[in-house]
């Protein structure tokens, strides 16, 4: 028996190759033309760049709405009628027209790198994110590793402006978001771990569709440790975007603003498209690690995701399901906000390293223990359920040479079609 | 008249072969320029940023070869490391606003020799390698022996020597032993020499009233 290796190269796949192929059809060109894969990734470019500032334009005014609420009072009102649901707009619009300011002792190339270093690891993490069964813009076998590590690049931007700004509250802004990240980083990635070792893959779009059926399928009721992860994973999550009660680099009532106490007008704005970005990705990846991803608590759409032209209304409705549940993780993390005061650093510190770690690696033994051992949970009371780790990435499932001889398939990451 | 019939022949080529070409030279330039940069900026943190380019750019070529997982792998831990860098930077080499190093001309020199000869080893290994200057179509199956890639040292690691193979009538022998355990006990002398220097480095508390 021969050791074998399956080269494959080249070839997208997924939702980019469909699309470009369908755009090379429109223009008679043959369907492996590159002029349709760079129409298809400008498409998924555009449309994820939209996600981002969409997202930010009604994150901000639902954080003000909450806000309000939260404090007994109105919140927007005015712009745009009822509900003030222009207000952001309008908000937008001072920014655009704002003097665009730098401190003279300022680092002219770090201070105006920044923002855009922030919003590109922001922007970067969405490109792996899948919204439904396949629908990524890149369908990576390591989607969640590649998130987590782009994730935290964010934190560049921050640094480089707390330093470059010349100034002693961002510098002080910079230094303590960067203790901060790099100590939260370890519990964030255990914390990741624990569903990935259930399901055995790192594929998000694998790990989504092992999860469809009843709710009882999601991971949280794979065995009694999820949800604890879960509670430690959003802490951590929480922690990693910079958000109250973790938000030290800001931290206005000590700091000015922190690391943007200097900038003002669009590069400022850019910095919170980035927060509220990242806010996204992180309950995006609770939603795909822990609460079934596109799938609903019902498995409505099952018969038709199948088969080969409904499959779309399947993930039109599955794609709804993910934002709305993505929506649900940031409303929490808005609502958290306003609830909870500012730790102090020290308190940061030793929530992660005395709190989040060992939580994390407990539940981590602990889950493999359960898994190994196979013990019953919520999960398992599900009449007809795939055991997990039945669904497979498509070149490990059903490659015949793969699954017959002892053969190592190098290939790019493939839709799980 | 221009002729185009060359031109188009070269769009018309599939996409696996164009794009990768000018991605591949695309992130090649970069690695190279920033690293150009880092060697010749002078101050800290611009020399850490341009590193972060140059690694980025690195983890977008071993995307681009479809190694996924390594590219990711040199986001996490070579490009966040130099977060770490760019903190000890500012925080233990500032003694004024912002920081610039002086090279001496005896480093020029010592750092030459070094690189030329790291690059001339490098660049030897990487043209007398036959499989490298192989092009391969998509779906190609190719023996292991046959390649010469990493993949026996990576397969060699879990367990699987594909150098040292017992063929029998039932298939390969059992799992011979790999480089596992030996890669394994590098790892735990790491992780002892972690703690040592964790420990050398750990700030001595003076109490009050006693001499150090």
């Amino acid at each position: 028996m021969r050791l074998n290796v399956i080269l494959f190269f080249g070839k997208h796949p997924g939702a980019k190759r469909i699309v470009a192929e369908f755009i090379n059809s429109l223009l008679s060109l043959s369907s492996d033309h590159a002029l349709g894969y760079v129409v298809a990734s400008l498409i998924h470019c555009v449309l994820l760049l939209h996600v981002i500032a969409v997202g930010a334009l009604v994150f901000i005014w639902m954080e003000r709405k909450v806000s309000g609420r939260i404090q007994d009072r109105l919140g927007p009102t005015r712009v745009g009628g009822r509900f003030g649901w222009l207000q952001t707009l309008a908000d937008g619009l001072k920014l655009i027209t704002k003097e665009d300011l730098m401190p003279g002792a300022a680092d002219p190339l770090l201070f105006r790198l920044a923002p855009y270093l922030s919003f590109a690891a922001s922007f970067t993490a969405f490109l792996a994110l899948p919204f439904a069964d396949g629908w990524a813009a890149q369908v990576l076998n390591v989607g969640a590793f590649f998130v987590l590590a782009v994730l935290g690049l964010e934190v560049f931007g921050v640094i480089l402006a707390g330093y470059g700004s010349g100034s002693k509250w961002s510098l002080f802004g910079g230094m303590r978001e960067a203790a901060q990240v790099v100590s939260y980083e370890v519990p964030l990635g255990l914390c990741v771990l624990v569903p990935v070792t259930v399901c055995g893959t790192l594929n998000l779009v694998t790990i989504g569709n092992m999860q469809a059926g009843l709710f009882t399928n999601w991971l949280i009721f794979q065995n009694p440790f999820m949800p604890i992860v879960f509670l430690a994973f959003f802490t951590c999550a929480m922690a990693s975007v910079n958000r109250a009660p973790f938000d030290l680099a800001e931290a206005e009532s000590e700091l000015v603003a922190g690391f943007h106490t200097e900038y003002s007008g669009l590069r400022w704005s850019i910095f919170f498209m980035a927060e509220y970005g990242s806010m996204f990705v992180v309950s995006a990846l609770a939603a795909i690690l822990f609460f079934g991803a596109w799938h609903g608590p019902l498995p409505v759409f099952a018969s038709i995701s199948a088969s080969p032209y409904l499959m779309h209304i399947a993930n039109l409705a599955g794609c709804t399901n993910f934002i709305l549940k993505t929506v649900i993780g940031v409303t929490v993390m808005i609502w958290i906000r306003w609830t909870l005061p500012r730790l102090r650093i020290d308190q940061v510190i030793t929530m992660c390293w005395k709190y989040c770690v060992p939580i994390a690696a407990f539940c981590l033994v602990g889950t493999v223990a359960w898994e190994v051992t196979g013990l019953p949970w919520i999960g398992d009371m599900t009449p007809n359920r795939n055991p997990m780790g039945s669904v497979r990435e498509h070149w490990a499932q059903d490659d015949p040479v793969a699954s017959t001889s002892h053969s190592v398939v190098i290939a790019e990451g493939r839709r799980n079609d | 008249m221009t002729d185009f019939t060359e031109l188009s022949a070269v769009a018309m080529l599939p996409l696996g072969i164009v794009w990768h070409t000018v991605f591949f030279w695309v992130f090649a330039a970069l690695t190279s320029g920033f690293a150009i940069a880092v060697v010749l900026e002078k101050n800290v943190v611009r020399m850490a940023l341009y590193l972060i380019a140059t690694l980025s750019a690195t983890a977008a070529l071993f995307m681009l070869a479809g190694a996924h997982f390594i590219g990711a792998m040199q986001i996490m831990i070579y490009v966040g490391g130099t977060l770490v860098l760019l903190i000890f930077g500012v925080m233990l080499t500032a003694q004024s606003a912002f920081v610039s190093m002086r090279t001496s001309g005896g480093e020029w020199v010592t750092g030459a020799i070094l690189g030329g000869v790291l690059f001339a080893m490098l660049a030897t290994n990487a043209i007398s390698v036959k499989a490298w200057r192989t092009y391969y179509k998509e779906g190609t199956q190719v023996s292991v022996d046959a390649v010469e890639t990493v993949a026996p040292i990576g397969l060699a690691l879990v367990g699987i020597r594909t150098d040292a193979r017992v063929e029998s009538p039932s298939g390969p022998a059992a799992i011979q032993s790999g480089y596992l355990l030996p890669f394994e006990i590098i790892s735990v002398h790491l992780l002892v020499v972690l703690i040592g220097a964790a420990y050398l480095a750990r700030t001595k508390v003076q109490l009050p009233g006693r001499s150090a």
